[in-house]
């Protein structure tokens, strides 16, 4: 088997012994579910339902016309209980459907199946990804159908699917894996039927050997798919990252994988994008890591999205501190959550709970210049440099040490010595120059 | 339910788990890292090398307490720097100097060179390189006083002599070579060794060499500095004619390469800025050292460099993931 890597990166502890041998299992749907309008990169959807609406599995609660968004959908069976402002996992609050359940699991009506999906054309497929509502589920929310559709000079050639998982303690993608593995290697055949290429591949972190096993057990009748097992090393899993070491050539800075060539999506979305097209299903659950010291139970569950992230503390057997941080996504790039009553969407794949003492933030000193975020920083970027011009309020100066092509993985962050926020200035720096435009 | 509202959320910017290296960490390991050279010293020139060394180490870190109370910072004599910057600065010393210049040395290394800078990470220069070129201009007569090593920790006969490198540079190799029976090997084992006149931690550029190689098994330091700098001295002692092995050898050179031009604060963070750092440390230091008036060069030569460190950070960027690319494309 071929193995790769990209220069620099870090290796944080992978954590993953808490959920990786737990099979995945269906968590409790909630009496009621709260479906943000936005739960995607692009244009907010609107309402297409009402208050006292009845609605179906599947149905279409929120829609908008431009290219780049993704329609939501009910997610469960019930009642339309409330349209309002709703607190969400990435933040601000965000208007919400709330649905309560009437737990009669009714599928909307005109749902096509599609024995045959892979005699169908690319442009039906795509629509049924476009229908189905999928995005990026690794965390990233990019419409999947945008993903899909290059412009015509930019030739893609092959596709990558995403199975680095290099988030520490998550373990969603490594169960589906292991246990959807041919729904995988179905998704991926559907995704170069619609790109049309014949060239596919697998990229699995080597702390995953059950995975990397269950997916060439897959893909043994498949030539033209080839599994890729990668260094364990963060973060492996970014876009870039990966197609580095798979296919050796680096997306220009700036620039998105379509101009090399290639198509980068997410195991989990993989599965999505089968099961929309084989079944017709819009995307209405998805698999969620709860994990943790912080958690009495953890679990790899499949949920509803929509749940209620107190609803999968609960499943889980509750916390088993009085505090500490929980975060949606994993330990380097997700969200520290401020109310439980936010809901999982499309692109949370782990609920983490820290224990108390793991959740501290130690204090920050001066930067010694020591050039370990240097020497780490997957964009070969200057974060010391960055961090002490973001200290000192120079945001227009960091624009010229290659501020805009960081993406946050916090690998900075993570090494140094001193405990500086970096990721934070670099966030606030972003953020004040988008507002002085 | 009732549970989870009752649990107390903490809420901070990603990412939420941090290595366990920390600053302090760092400067106590590269103070380990001098132990050998710290015990040689105090056997070869005795207690009073002893004294000499807890002196400057004292001095250093009141004048980094008094500092920061001064200013209103917390005291942080914890974190190591000041522990270092003294055991470096004595490391510069000669065992038989009055104590009255270590102190000095030491108030000028952390209050003026340090603290008046900003503190820990806004220093220009090497603090405790800036503290022995005060005291070499201040006390020109005491600073080049050398205590010939003694033969045992209880011995107190101090006898003076010039460095190697001094005697080299004023009366030349030949005369040089006399003191060791006109055996070059002699030489280079003494050189080894440290059974030679010269500063407190400098005249064993074998247990100096152990430290710094600790270090690079660390990780916390890189070959990016010290090769380029101590393979420059041999290139221009070949090509000039002079002895390479002496030249590595003699004076402050593994100090300096390993200890002093590896210092984060005031060298480039930049792989290719340290590279250019370590070049021109190693061509001034043989400049001085073959051209200057004094007979040895590292510490001017470091100084020097110093000043150029944030330039080279600005010049000598790291190439950003998929920049040439870009490059090309647009052409």
């Amino acid at each position: 088997m071929k193995t790769g890597t990209f220069e620099r990166g870090t290796h944080p502890p992978d954590s993953k012994e808490f959920t990786a041998a737990k099979p995945l299992v269906t968590a409790k749907v909630p009496k009621r579910v709260i479906i943000p309008l936005s739960q995607h990169i692009g244009a907010p959807c609107q309402s297409k339902v009402q208050v006292g609406d009845t609605v179906k599995k599947g149905q279409v609660v929120g829609q908008a016309d431009a290219f780049v968004s993704a329609p939501v959908h009910a997610t469960v069976s019930g009642k339309v209980v409330a349209i309002m402002p709703y607190p969400h996992t990435l933040g601000r609050d965000v208007p919400s459907v709330v649905i309560e359940n009437d737990e009669k699991e009714e599928w909307v009506d005109g749902l096509t199946e599609n024995p045959d999906y892979l005699s169908l054309d690319a442009e039906a497929m795509k629509a049924s990804v476009r229908q189905a509502g999928i995005v990026g589920m690794g965390g990233a929310t990019f419409p999947t159908h945008v993903k899909l559709s290059p412009p015509k000079e930019k030739k893609i050639e092959c596709v990558i699917l995403n199975g680095a998982e290099c988030e520490p303690y998550l373990t969603a993608d490594h169960r589906m894996m292991i246990e959807e593995a041919d729904e995988v290697v179905a998704g991926l055949k559907v995704l170069m039927k619609i790109v049309g290429v014949d060239r596919g591949y697998i990229g699995i972190e080597e702390n995953k050997p059950d995975s990397i096993k269950s997916m060439e057990e897959a893909c043994r009748n498949e030539p033209s798919i080839e599994v890729y097992s990668l260094h364990t090393k963060y973060p492996q899993g970014a876009e870039k990252m990966l197609i580095k070491a798979i296919v050796g050539r680096e997306v220009p800075a700036g620039g998105l994988p379509m101009d090399v060539g290639v198509v980068v999506q997410n195991i989990g979305t993989a599965v999505a994008i089968y099961e929309a097209v084989r079944y017709g299903r819009p995307l209405v659950e998805r698999v969620v890591s709860v994990t943790g010291r912080g958690i009495s139970e953890p679990k790899n569950l499949r949920v509803r999205i929509g749940t209620p992230l107190s609803s999968l503390i609960e499943e889980c057997g509750g916390f088993k501190y009085d505090s500490g941080k929980v975060i949606a996504g994993g330990p380097m790039m997700g969200m520290a959550q401020s109310n439980l009553d936010a809901a999982v969407i499309k692109g949370t794949s782990g609920v983490l709970v820290l224990s108390p003492e793991e959740s501290e933030t130690p204090p920050h000193g001066p930067c010694i210049r020591c050039g370990r975020c240097i020497d780490v920083c997957p964009m070969g970027l200057q974060p010391a440099m960055l961090s002490v011009l973001a200290e000192a309020g120079m945001y227009e100066d960091m624009k010229e040490y290659d501020l805009m092509n960081c993406f946050e993985c916090g690998t900075c962050a993570y090494v140094c010595p001193s405990k500086r926020p970096i990721v934070q200035w670099v966030k606030l720096a972003k953020m004040n120059l988008a507002q002085k435009k | 339910m009732s549970e989870a509202a009752q649990h107390q959320l903490i809420v901070s910017v990603s990412p939420h788990i941090k290595s366990e290296e920390t600053v302090s960490q760092i400067m106590w390991t590269v103070s380990a890292a001098l132990l050998p050279a710290f015990l040689a010293s105090a056997y070869f020139f005795g207690p009073r090398g002893l004294i000499v060394q807890l002196v400057t180490i004292a001095s250093c870190l009141a004048f980094e307490a008094f500092s920061q109370k001064v200013v209103n910072k917390p005291v942080t004599l914890s974190d190591g720097s000041a522990f270092l910057t003294g055991l470096l600065l004595a490391f510069n010393l000669p065992a038989n100097i009055p104590l009255y210049v270590p102190i000095v040395g030491s108030f000028v290394a952390i209050s003026i060179t340090k603290h008046l800078f900003g503190g820990l990470g806004y220093n220009i220069f090497n603090p405790a390189l800036v503290g022995r070129a005060f005291v070499l201009i201040s006390w020109p007569r005491q600073m080049t006083t050398w205590m010939a090593p003694v033969s045992s920790f209880t011995s107190v006969d101090v006898v003076s002599q010039a460095t190697p490198l001094n005697v080299a540079k004023l009366d030349g190799m030949a005369k040089l070579l006399e003191q060791f029976d006109g055996s070059k090997i002699q030489l280079y084992k003494s050189l080894l060794m440290g059974q030679i006149s010269g500063s407190l931690g400098e005249t064993s550029a074998l247990l100096i060499l152990i430290g710094g190689l600790f270090l690079l098994f660390k990780k916390y330091i890189t070959w990016h500095v010290p090769v380029p700098f101590i393979a420059t001295v041999v290139i221009v002692a070949l090509v000039t004619g002079n002895d390479p092995v002496f030249h590595l050898l003699a004076g402050g050179l593994m100090l300096g390469a390993f200890f002093m031009a590896t210092d984060y604060v005031t060298g480039p963070a930049t792989r290719r800025g340290q590279i250019v750092f370590g070049v021109m440390c190693g061509l001034l230091t043989m400049l001085i050292r073959l051209k200057g008036g004094y007979p040895e060069g590292v510490m001017f030569a470091i100084l020097i460099m110093n000043c150029f460190a944030p330039l080279l950070d600005r010049r000598l960027r790291t190439t950003t993931f998929g920049a040439v690319k870009k490059k090309e494309a647009s052409t």
